[in-house]
């Protein structure tokens, strides 16, 4: 391997405007968000190890990362398998209202979080559209777990559909005529052809939709009740420290929740170059 | 083993199975999407026409609708720039560390928005970094606008950049070094040659961006301090309006944000639809 003194060591392009442009860009990516974020984890070092051990992991925050992974977990997975059907729908068959419906998908991606979060608590609350018939049943939705997953599901929901959409798209339709010539149902050849194509796709619009949702607090935060050991998600913890001028234990949370966020970038990102290697197969 | 007389058909579901489909996805994206979004203007509109339009007659409200305009119009600018120069470093010239340095922009895009206007109060507020320096020169920025808008900035970095990135790699340097051949200087050449080409992909960055920052709840929450009528935007005046008992005032605020939503989500579907036909059109030129 060639080795490289200068790590943005440019070739030569008759192009004017690398060291401007370049050095703005280093510039104000330094300010606004590489400072803040190291003097967030310089912050958690200077706590020490078991300070940050002791803030990062008592009872009622290991209670808070609980409750945050399940109802995400749960709401990603809702939402890829209703994503994949409405994908499906919106490249495949022609109805009345697609593209309203092509559209609205992008809804959660434009409305605030916290309006959002006012919409659905009073959907669901015990006298709201859905609540009063929801009760009658022994569900109660607002200040439980379920209200926090409902929130998930309407904020994840694009982040599955929109990556999918495009996988879909780009199926051969010569690999499900040959599938189909061969003598395979249309079950065995959407699940034994097309499902495969499109699995790095479905597992990418998983892992963003888990990422957004663990990381979610407008829309949360209204519906969920903010019990501590109950219905309290991590991120709102978080406020709850601040608020109680607990910046050490805000910082060893912030910690734990980014380092996490960082994983599941890297994990994208390997999925998603997964992705495209194999569509670009498929070009071939 | 069914056989079919046409083959196109043999490629499709039964009927039955395209219906429950349908039926599925249009159900589920209905109660999921479009009943919370009408919910909040029958909610706004609960008590009817007056009530609604008195709840704008308030001047508190005022002055969040004041702030949030303020805030968009300083973050929105500041990011459309950085998104314009980031693209034509990271497009026009290849260079080590490139892939790096794309997801260095996106990060903040992964960070939670409570930890995005947190990381600000470590370095701005009383206690942090720069605390007692800003003190001291009665600078405020945690609990005062600075903050908000720095908060929102963060939020709303990638927006810019990562539209035009991929567009402008689609197309190219050809058209830049003809105009640079032909005489034209560095700048020209941006303004002339480049900015036509990536100008639908520009503005449905910033109409993204500025949705963003008009609606960015978590982190400027964390760093504003809710001083009614003066570190308040739209979004956390719903928030303490719906936490007083004032629903009919929290919805009709929200049918504002509401209203820019939709409004950014037509723009969206038209502007693909432009850069499409763009990309279109150049693939065609090949």
């Amino acid at each position: 391997m060639r080795l490289n003194f200068g790590i943005l060591k440019r070739q030569k392009s008759p192009i004017p405007g690398f060291g401007l442009t370049m050095g703005y860009t280093i510039f104000y990516l330094s300010i606004i968000v590489m400072i803040p974020l190291i003097a967030l984890f310089t912050e958690a070092f200077s706590m020490g190890w078991q300070a940050f051990v002791d803030a990062s992991t008592n009872d009622r925050v290991i209670a808070s990362y609980k409750l945050t992974f399940l109802t995400s977990l749960i709401a990603a997975l809702v939402n890829t398998f209703f994503g994949l059907i409405v994908a499906w729908c919106l490249v495949r068959y022609e109805f009345f209202g697609k593209r309203v419906f092509d559209a609205i998908v992008d809804l959660p991606f434009a409305l605030p979080t916290a309006v959002s979060g006012i919409a659905l608590t009073t959907l669901y609350s015990s006298q709201g559209w859905f609540g009063q018939y929801l009760e009658p049943l022994g569900i109660k939705v607002v200040f439980t777990p379920i209200g926090i997953t409902i929130a998930l599901i309407f904020i994840g929901l694009p982040f599955v559909v929109r990556t999918i959409q495009p996988a879909l798209e780009e199926i051969q339709i010569e690999q499900e005529e040959a599938s189909t010539s061969l003598g395979a149902s249309r079950w065995q050849t959407f699940y034994k052809v097309i499902l495969p194509t499109i699995f790095p796709a479905l597992l990418t619009g998983f892992a963003l939709s888990f990422a957004r949702a663990l990381g979610e607090y407008g829309s949360v935060v209204f519906i969920a009740g903010n019990m501590p050991f109950k219905t309290e998600i991590s991120t709102l913890l978080i406020i709850t420290k601040l608020e109680q001028y607990d910046f050490a234990g805000a910082t060893a949370i912030a910690v734990v929740m980014l380092v996490i966020s960082f994983v599941m970038l890297l994990l994208i990102n390997i999925l998603q170059r997964w992705s495209s290697r194999r569509r670009g197969m498929e070009a071939i | 083993m069914k056989t079919r007389s046409n083959s196109q058909t043999s490629l499709d579901e039964s009927k039955a199975v395209q219906y429950l489909l349908i039926t599925t996805a249009v159900l589920f994206l209905g109660i999921m999407l479009v009943v919370p979004l009408i919910t909040i203007f029958v909610e706004a509109f609960r008590k009817g026409a007056e009530a609604y339009f008195t709840s704008f007659n308030d001047e508190y409200v005022l002055q969040a609708i004041k702030l949030t305009f303020i805030t968009a119009a300083i973050a929105v600018p500041l990011n459309l720039v950085f998104g314009v120069c980031a693209s034509w470093a990271i497009a026009k010239y290849s260079f080590f560390g490139k892939s790096f340095l794309i997801t260095l922009i996106d990060l903040p895009f992964a960070v939670s928005p409570v930890i995005s206007g947190f990381v600000y109060i470590l370095l701005f507020g009383a206690q942090g970094w720069f605390g007692s320096w800003l003190i001291e020169n009665d600078v405020q920025i945690i609990f005062a606008v600075p903050g908000i808008v720095l908060a929102t900035i963060f939020v709303t970095f990638p927006f810019v950049a990562r539209e035009l990135i991929p567009l402008m790699q689609e197309q190219g340097n050809d058209e830049e070094q003809a105009a640079l051949l032909l005489g034209a200087n560095g700048f020209q050449t941006f303004w002339k040659v480049t900015l036509p080409n990536i100008k639908w992909g520009l503005l449905y960055g910033v109409i993204l961006c500025n949705a963003r920052a008009m609606g960015e709840f978590g982190a400027v929450s964390v760093v504003s301090g809710h001083i009614q009528g003066v570190t308040n935007t739209m979004p956390l005046q719903v928030e303490i309006l719906y936490n007083e008992y004032n629903f009919v005032a929290a919805f009709a605020v929200s049918t504002l944000l509401a209203i820019l939503a939709l409004l950014t989500l037509v723009l969206k579907y038209i502007l693909e639809w432009k850069v499409a036909r763009e990309l279109k059109k150049l693939k065609n030129e090949e």
